[in-house]
């Protein structure tokens, strides 16, 4: 993406957090955990009976990607982003048990955001339907919980300048919102 | 009476799950690449050009253009002379869909029962599947991987007659404008106006088959393909909704009569990543 990029580490800290602005282009390095639909669901389950969850949440980024499957010598397949909305059920317990990252595609619900700002935590976008060029920011993936959902088992994976955009920040601002204001024209 | 095998349909449906994956097609690679040209925001800009590059990777490595594979939406129009031997036609055509996505290392995405259990069949079947009888001896095919995040933003309304065409642009610019940066614009825009609540929304899908970008036939259909074409592009979304002026690609609308009572519209979204190819038997 044209402008500057900020690089950045995942886990996330709280200063880097602070300066995360909406719109901002990140390069992100580090260690993220795959999660999609049916994993959120069996993450929210075990939060409702008091059960660990399958990896230590805190501090943590979740990419909202089932990949497809890697062939012989392959790290990993095809590996965009999924519809974070979907996820915006789930989100906010998962802000709450300690979650700082997310990487996605589309708007968020107020209530996510609202979730963002409450407890400093940050949502990302990156670029939908470019699963082939995003999987060569992906340097390792290893299985981490639920194997037997296939495509949507959970991943820990090691990122190198995987490129994403702040899209929701601590400050309650929007990237989608002033992306449109800016481009909107008439009626 | 024509006889075409069974296995050559399975080989046929196969091939064509591999292709679309891999290999964007030709009309869709010229659409972004105008897209690229008229695009006024430079962040916009630099995502199409990435969404070129994710095609080359794509194609030069056989790895899907997008880890959502789709599901595997089949029409066959078959000619009335033509008499299929070997088995069941479409049990051979689930059995293309089953090798095209193992063979192929593509991503399994379907479940068995949706609103409980949603246990992933692990080979991308049942596909869905659409029939056509035709005049003449030959067998068309078209496959459609067709992704979720797209469709579902897709929408349909039943209109007062009285909406008229203006009902039909601000519905379909609604549906877009909700869709945002969720459903991977660029978009094709599948609209089906007229017939039943049933065959309209067939309508809007069989609509993203069309080259991207050719018109209507019918001028007056034409007309309001580019009325909402327009509008649509006005609404700032831009690609990935990441802010600009290609929110969508094109609009294709396909028109059937409808009752005295009803103006049924349906929007069907295809993300940029439109996957399909036809194959003639």
């Amino acid at each position: 993406m044209a402008e500057e990029k900020i690089v950045i580490s995942s886990p996330l800290t709280s200063e880097v957090i602070e300066k995360l602005k909406a719109g901002i282009q990140v390069l992100i390095s580090g260690t993220i955990y795959s999660a999609r639909d049916a994993a959120h669901r069996w993450l929210i389950q075990a939060l409702d009976k008091g059960e660990k969850l399958p990896f230590d949440i805190k501090g943590q980024t979740i990419y909202y990607m089932g990949p497809s499957p890697a062939r012989h010598g392959q790290i990993i397949g095809s590996a965009g982003p999924t519809t974070s909305s979907r996820m915006d059920m789930s989100t906010p317990r998962l802000i709450e048990a300690g979650l700082k990252g997310m990487i996605g595609k589309g708007e968020r619900s107020s209530a996510v955001k609202d979730a963002l700002k409450k407890h400093k935590a940050v949502y990302f976008v990156t670029i939908g339907g470019a699963g082939a060029l995003l999987s060569k920011s992906i340097k390792k993936s290893e299985p981490v919980a639920y194997e037997e959902l296939g495509a949507e088992a959970i991943l820990k994976l090691t990122v190198e300048n995987f490129p994403a955009i702040v899209c929701n920040d601590i400050y309650g601002e929007d990237f989608f919102e002033q992306a449109r204001t800016q481009y909107c024209r008439g009626g | 009476m024509r006889e075409i095998k069974t296995s050559v349909i399975t080989e046929a449906v196969a091939r064509l799950c591999q292709e679309v994956n891999f290999e964007l097609g030709e009309d869709v690679v010229t659409a972004l690449k105008k897209a690229e040209q008229v695009e006024e925001s430079s962040l916009g800009k630099e995502v199409l050009k990435q969404l070129l590059e994710n095609a080359r990777i794509a194609k030069k490595e056989s790895l899907p253009l997008c880890q959502d594979c789709g599901m595997a939406v089949v029409f066959l129009e078959i000619g009335q002379d033509v008499h299929i031997v070997g088995g069941n036609l479409y049990k051979a055509v689930e059995e293309g869909v089953r090798r095209g996505y193992t063979d192929g290392y593509l991503r399994k995405s379907m479940v068995n029962q949706p609103f409980s259990a949603r246990v992933n069949t692990k080979d991308n079947t049942p596909p869905v599947i659409h029939t056509e009888i035709l005049p003449g001896d030959r067998l068309k095919i078209t496959l459609l991987a067709k992704g979720g995040g797209a469709e579902n933003m897709s929408r349909l309304v039943m209109l007062k007659p009285g909406e008229g065409r203006q009902g039909v642009i601000d519905f379909v610019a609604m549906a877009v404008e909700e869709a945002g940066g969720k459903a991977c614009p660029p978009l094709i825009i599948g609209v089906g106006i007229g017939g039943t609540v049933d065959t309209v929304m067939l309508l809007a899908k069989k609509a993203l088959l069309r080259k991207v970008g050719d018109p209507n036939p019918e001028p007056e259909i034409a007309e309001l393909e580019k009325e909402i074409f327009n509008r649509v592009n006005n609404l700032g979304i831009g690609p990935l909704g990441f802010g600009g002026r290609v929110t969508a690609l094109a609009v294709h609308a396909k028109v059937l009569p409808s009752h005295i009572a009803s103006l049924p519209v349906a929007v069907n979204l295809q993300c940029h990543s439109a996957r399909h190819k036809e194959i003639l038997i």
